[in-house]
């Protein structure tokens, strides 16, 4: 009796311990660069929980959440692919999988990840439960703008050659469509919340180069093709990034290559419909979840300065210097806060986007990226 | 003549070796420029400078360029692909600074 008496009290204690829930819907992961970690943090607490180190070169690196907003995958620089548990918050596996790798992409149903890489160039695919290699799509190409898009699919280009290409995984082989000509040196692309188009950055020429995935053969449609004609392009210190892509209503708001403004091109017809000139060459340029600010930073040596611009007027309504390098922004998925890395300052900061005040700093290590778990439920992020 | 030449020379090359050596102490912050080659040629080139959109710059790598040419690749960039000229942002003795970081970076600390 006694003894069973134990085991059921130690059988309580097991389950009082395992059924305290980690909630991770507030939750995100800022990625430190310098050292390989990553940060959890709380936006609710404002506060970071914990930092998880292993992690190899993060320079330049992403991530994408599993649907159950419990793993994170981590795409590293040099070619890692880490699972990150962040209810244990502990690594649940890692491979490295390439030698250089760029960013990755998990696909509509959470069972497959995809990691786009420099060297060798091309594309990998991997089972998201146990990270083994399931297809592996060589492109003789450095290979950019991978993105989920719907019906198990990935989307990716070519910086080299210049094309794109569309894995479909959905059948009991994958079934590649390749397009060409989409345009000279494709740097970075972006998927729409609705997985219907697929817009590349072009930095070989003037212009982006979008696919309408509805389309049964999409084919490239040209857009402002002649942005900056006739003015005098300034070098790139910094190339620009899609991913963090700004629709505004009836709008995108893009970021110009080499020179110092943001592009307002029509979502429907994808002409041109407005510039805003800008502090310095942006790199990235997002939009507030409800599409009424569009907050902008800016490439080395003006990274130290934000803009945010109305989206209604399209003027700048606020300019501020968080700090030494702004790397990036996210926003809380209702838009009521803005959390931005400063990375020669080593700190997170947090702001409120209706009075601007700054409501907290948090001590991070060289942070890069801020990735919040609302990004699970989301094409193309 | 003949004979005095090299000597010229070489005496032309040490009055430029300590014009350079001077200079250096002057106007390049070794700490400041790292952390550029690091951080932010590093966003193109990887934090540890082995590739990424731009090609590996590890000096195993890149051993058979000579010093100037390294330094007018960053000042002036290479026309046609992404590699921006720095010289708006950085002096010659600057740009002649990373130029010998990146070839010996033990040496150049």
């Amino acid at each position: 009796m006694k003894s069973l008496a134990l085991s059921l009290m130690a059988a309580l204690l097991v389950s009082t311990a395992s059924a305290e829930p980690t909630a991770t819907g507030d939750l995100g992961l800022v990625i430190e660069r310098a050292n390989g970690s990553v940060l959890l943090v709380d936006q609710s607490e404002r506060a970071a929980l914990a930092r998880i180190e292993g992690l190899g070169d993060l320079s330049h690196a992403s991530l994408v959440y599993s649907p159950d907003e419990r793993f994170a995958y981590v795409f590293g620089r040099d070619g890692g692919l880490t699972k990150v548990d962040i209810v244990t918050r502990s690594i649940a596996n890692r491979v490295v999988q390439a030698g250089n790798a760029i960013g990755g992409a998990i696909s509509d149903d959470g069972k497959l990840v995809a990691v786009s890489n420099y060297e060798p160039g091309g594309v990998r695919v991997f089972d998201a439960d146990t990270l083994e290699m399931v297809l592996d799509i060589p492109t003789g190409s450095k290979t950019i703008g991978l993105v989920d898009a719907p019906g198990r699919k990935f989307v990716f280009t070519m910086w080299d050659t210049g094309e794109t290409w569309i894995a479909d995984m959905s059948g009991a082989e994958p079934e590649i469509t390749k397009i060409p000509d989409m345009g000279e040196n494709p740097y970075d692309a972006l998927i729409t919340s609705n997985g219907r188009t697929y817009i590349t950055g072009l930095f070989g020429e003037d212009g982006l180069t979008a696919l309408d995935l509805w389309d049964e053969n999409p084919q490239p449609i040209r857009v402002l093709p002649n942005y900056g004609r006739g003015q005098q392009e300034m070098p790139v210190y910094k190339m620009p990034h899609l991913e963090g892509w700004a629709l505004t209503g009836p709008e995108f708001v893009l970021p110009a290559v080499g020179h110092h403004e943001v592009l307002w091109v029509d979502a429907n017809t994808l002409a041109e419909t407005a510039r805003t000139k800008t502090y310095g060459q942006p790199v990235f340029a997002m939009a507030r979840p409800d599409g009424r600010q569009v907050w902008v930073n800016f490439a080395h040596p003006l990274n130290d300065t934000i803009q945010v611009i109305d989206t209604v007027s399209k003027d700048i309504i606020h300019e501020f210097k968080p700090g030494p390098a702004v790397l990036h922004m996210e926003f809380t998925p209702r838009g009521h806060e803005i959390w931005i890395s400063v990375r020669d300052a080593g700190k997170v900061m947090i702001y409120d986007t209706h009075t601007f005040e700054k409501l907290r700093e948090i001590d991070a290590d060289s942070p890069s990226g801020i990735f919040f778990t609302a990004r699970a439920h989301k094409t193309g992020l | 003549m003949a004979d005095t030449k090299p000597i010229f020379g070489a005496a032309v090359a040490f009055a430029l070796a300590l014009m350079s050596t001077s200079a250096f102490a002057e106007a390049v912050n070794p700490a400041e420029l790292k952390r550029l080659v690091h951080q932010d040629c590093g966003s193109c080139h990887g934090l540890t400078l082995k590739g990424g959109l731009g090609p590996d710059l590890r000096a195993e790598t890149i051993s058979h360029y000579d010093v100037d040419i390294l330094k007018t690749v960053i000042l002036d960039g290479i026309p046609d692909t992404a590699m921006p000229p720095w010289r708006p942002l950085m002096t010659e003795d600057e740009a002649d600074w990373v130029a010998r970081y990146l070839l010996s970076p033990e040496e150049t600390e």
